[in-house]
């Protein structure tokens, strides 16, 4: 799935040497330097939402599960797990001799301080619902924990994939009521991951160094550094300079941007097919959106492709539905909408929309069929896809006006109280199916993520059943079906599946793309000696 | 004299209160709650301790006890907590930016004077020369340059076709390793290209407003006077004439105070500085009420001193002023 695309190896004479082939094998020293487009915003990963404290949180602490390189799960701090027949019960075998950077060892306690830490309703995060699912939690030795759950809940494995905190270092404190933001757990982290929290001097940079005694080994690149750039345009200066070494590109930049050869022989550029989609969403308590035939018949008048190459140049996919293609649970007998304004019209017309002579907008009861459609501000890509998509609808005779709002206000004013007619959002998925929040019919409060108003018997019966069984091929069979309705039924017009454009220094070796993207083997990429850029 | 004073001390602690109430009201007018910066919704992350988050910030609160309780803080000089995730003291944020974005723009501000008099002052006595027009002609570019165009056409050409200058940021990543000639080397070159950026729209300016109140001044009876009564012109121009065309300029320098801590949202965020402009701008797109009102305190306060300064300055400069206000 992942297409590696251009492998610009060989040096073209620049200012310094660029590789030849032959060069050293693995080996340990240098310093990767990324920049981040904000500044992060704690070093405690569990209470933060933001991407790039999440990247950093991956470094510095470990996760008890996560997914390997296809996607698949695999033991991190877990050696391996049990399910219980009735899968009620999940038991953890810890790995013996995980070592927090102050070398304390880390043990099942930990991960119970974590699990309680999740639960409470003080914590300020996002991320406590798979937690609250849990009936039991005991430890029940010292690398032994187990959980057991009201009902068999398959998200259960992969939310362990929750960063492990120290409970050695937070537990008193955290008894006490203090707020764990305000510790210096937050500013100066000690964690059990690859990467050893160096310094973090805010708005500018953070700096991590490598842990000679991972459990993993030691991973090759000596620091990593976190460059704060609050500015698109700067990143890519410092880029082209190459000062900094690892970066994602925005479409336009991969096109025609950096397709010379000096660039190509200084980075690597991938591309693959993010985890997530963008949508047109539709507010459904409106009587117009709340007939699928009108749904639908958006669906045929949009043209996914034209989108795809006028917005994306090319860089993305039509998406089918709410999943991204080539994980196991996708469906890919089910095709997106082709691009048919006939078809569109007649289900308009079937669904009581006719055309009338003055401006050739359809009308229903001597109302024309007119909504606002509003995205956010600062995205370009979906503000031009508002625009295609407000000519296209505008052929089939909806008028359609764009209004453009910046990100607090829009959700604050628009999508919490479900003020809205038409959106252009994107969601940012998980690595299982279970998308329960996102579409079932009890996830429709303000601060929950139904805020389309979906409601569907069917689909809330298979998000239910999803969730009970870890069956993979019962659950493709469930997920199957979710995507086969949700095809027909066009609760959103699924737009497409952006695709990630990074780009890392050439000096950097041992980078394999797979369908997780490039950073599952962090620990394994190396700069052969004689490339070695920074020595200190 | 102390009567004046204490009134002075009055007028302007009531001008803040009118200040903040405003600012209070017109930011929580704006539509929006705090909220984290970010653009795509998570499938995974569930909101639900939204409510709690709100009780804790008070924001259940109506507005007017909101405020009291904010003023009775400020009184007692604390700013509050950021509503930000980090949650640290507003204090402890914008502490650690003031002495990069002052010292940022006073390096500007004196850049700006030390220029600009003289070019304003050449152009004015030179008047319709080769030189006044080249002024001109470079004014008028100034004002017309966007900055942050200009500031990445130099990036590039500084920083990569060159490779003269770094491209943005306040160090280079070595810098802890360097010895101290070379860390503050690093830290100027690091600075060149933002303070030309930010002096470059003043420099215009003022050189302009130089020119135009020198011209104006050179104009007077009493100029005619001091040239009638047989002085050098030298000692007509800078003497007599300057120093009461430097009043208006004076007036600005008094202004521009609370602007040294302001710091431009457009030179830190394009050359990646963390300043207080940063601040300000990443603060109201999170909603970050207490770090907004605390930004916005600080420099109200200074707008106001910074008034009062140029009041005394202007005493200074001008002893007709300063006999007015003793015969008050």
């Amino acid at each position: 799935m992942a297409a590696l695309l251009s492998l610009g190896a060989c040096g073209r004479g620049e200012s310094t040497a660029e590789p030849a082939t032959g060069e050293g094998g693995p080996a340990f020293g240098d310093t990767l330097v990324e920049a981040a487009i904000g500044d992060i915003s704690g070093l405690i990963p569990n209470i933060t939402s933001d991407s790039a404290s999440h990247d950093i949180g991956n470094l510095i602490y470990s996760n008890l599960i996560r997914t390997d390189k296809s996607l698949r799960l695999e033991g991190e701090l877990a050696e391996r797990w049990e399910i219980s027949r009735d899968e009620l019960t999940i038991t953890f075998h810890l790995r013996k001799g995980v070592k927090w950077h102050d070398g304390e060892e880390l043990t099942a306690h930990d991960v119970d301080f974590t699990y309680r830490y999740m639960i409470d309703p003080k914590t300020p995060t996002a991320y406590a619902e798979p937690f609250r699912q849990v009936r039991r939690a005991e430890v029940v030795d010292r690398y032994t924990y187990r959980v057991t759950y009201e009902k068999p809940y398959a998200p259960a494995l992969l939310s362990w994939g929750i960063w492990i905190l120290p409970r050695h270092i937070l537990e008193a404190t955290w008894q006490a009521g203090v707020d764990l933001r305000t510790t210096r757990q937050n500013r100066h982290p000690v964690g059990t991951g690859p990467y050893l929290f160096r310094e973090w001097r805010t708005g500018e940079k953070i700096v991590l160094e490598a842990n000679p005694d991972y459990f993993e080994g030691r991973p090759y690149l000596n620091r990593v550094v976190y460059r704060i750039i609050p500015d698109q345009s700067t990143i890519f200066l410092e880029l082209k300079a190459r000062n900094i070494d690892r970066a994602g590109l925005t479409p336009i930049q991969y096109r025609r941007q950096t397709d010379y050869s000096a660039f190509r022989s200084a980075f690597n550029r991938y591309r693959y097919l993010a985890n997530g989609y963008a949508y047109l969403g539709f507010n459904l308590l409106d009587p117009r959106f709340a007939d699928k035939r009108v749904r639908q018949a958006m669906a045929y008048a949009i043209d996914k492709h034209e989108i795809i190459e006028g917005v994306l140049l090319g860089l993305g996919q039509a998406a089918a539905g709410p999943y991204k293609p080539g994980t196991w649970w996708y469906h890919p007998d089910v095709k997106p909408y082709p691009f048919d304004p006939a078809r569109a019209k007649a289900l308009l017309a079937e669904a009581g929309w006719k055309p009338t002579q003055r401006d050739g907008i359809l009308e229903r009861d001597g109302k024309p069929f007119s909504f606002t459609l509003r995205t956010n501000q600062g995205n370009l890509v979906r503000q031009q896809t508002a625009e295609i998509i407000q000519r296209r609808l505008g052929a089939v005779g909806i008028d359609v006006k764009i209004h453009i709002v910046e990100w607090a206000a829009f959700i604050n004013t628009f999508i919490r109280k479900r003020d809205f007619e038409a959106l252009i959002l994107g969601w940012g998925l998980g690595n299982d199916p279970d998308q329960y929040d996102l579409w079932h019919s009890s996830k429709t409060g303000p601060d929950e993520l139904n805020h389309i108003s979906y409601k569907n018997p069917r689909v809330d019966e298979l998000l239910e059943a999803g969730r009970r069984t870890f069956e993979e091929a019962r659950r493709k069979a469930i997920y199957g079906e979710l995507q086969e309705i949700m095809a027909e039924e066009q609760p959103v017009v699924f737009l497409y599946v952006p695709e990630t454009l990074p780009v890392v220094s050439s000096r950097v070796r041992g980078i394999e793309p797979a369908p997780a993207g490039i950073s599952y083997n962090f620990i394994k990429w190396y700069v052969p000696a004689n490339l070695q850029r920074y020595t200190r | 004299m102390l009567r004046y004073i204490a009134r002075l001390g009055i007028i302007s602690t009531l001008q803040m209160l009118a200040i903040t109430i405003l600012a209070f009201t017109v930011i929580h007018l704006a539509p929006g709650e705090p909220i984290v910066l970010q653009q795509d919704l998570q499938a995974r992350a569930t909101g639900a301790q939204r409510e709690s988050l709100r009780q804790l910030f008070e924001l259940d609160k109506p507005l007017y006890v909101q405020y009291w309780r904010w003023v009775n803080r400020l009184a007692r000089l604390d700013l509050g907590r950021s509503f930000s995730p980090d949650g640290r003291p507003v204090w402890d944020k914008i502490r650690e930016r003031i002495p990069i974005t002052l010292s940022l723009n006073l390096a500007e501000i004196c850049l700006i004077y030390l220029l600009a008099v003289p070019l304003g002052v050449f152009a004015a006595v030179r008047r319709h020369s080769f030189f006044d027009r080249l002024t001109t002609v470079f004014v008028f570019i100034g004002f017309a340059t966007p900055d942050f165009w200009l500031a990445l056409l130099l990036m590039i050409l500084f920083g990569i076709q060159l490779g003269w200058l770094p491209i943005s940021g306040l160090r280079s990543l070595n810098w802890e390793y360097l010895g101290l000639a070379a860390q503050v080397r690093d830290v100027a070159s690091h600075l060149v290209l933002p303070i030309f950026i930010g002096a470059f729209g003043g420099l215009a300016g003022l050189s302009r407003f130089m020119r135009g109140s020198l011209l104006e001044v050179i104009r007077q009876d009493y100029i005619r006077t001091a040239q009638a009564k047989g002085l050098p012109e030298h000692v007509v121009l800078y003497k007599h004439a300057l120093r009461n065309a430097i009043l208006p300029i004076v007036t600005l320098l008094g202004l521009s105070l609370p602007g040294l801590i302001g710091g431009s949202v457009i030179v830190e965020t394009i050359f990646a500085i963390p300043g207080m402009g940063q601040l300000a701008v990443q603060s109201v797109f999170a909603r970050d009420y207490p770090v907004v009102m605390g930004l916005l305190a600080i420099g109200s306060g200074l707008t106001l001193l910074g008034n009062r300064l140029a009041d005394v300055c202007y005493g200074i400069v001008d002893p007709r002023i300063r006999v007015a206000r003793r015969s008050e």
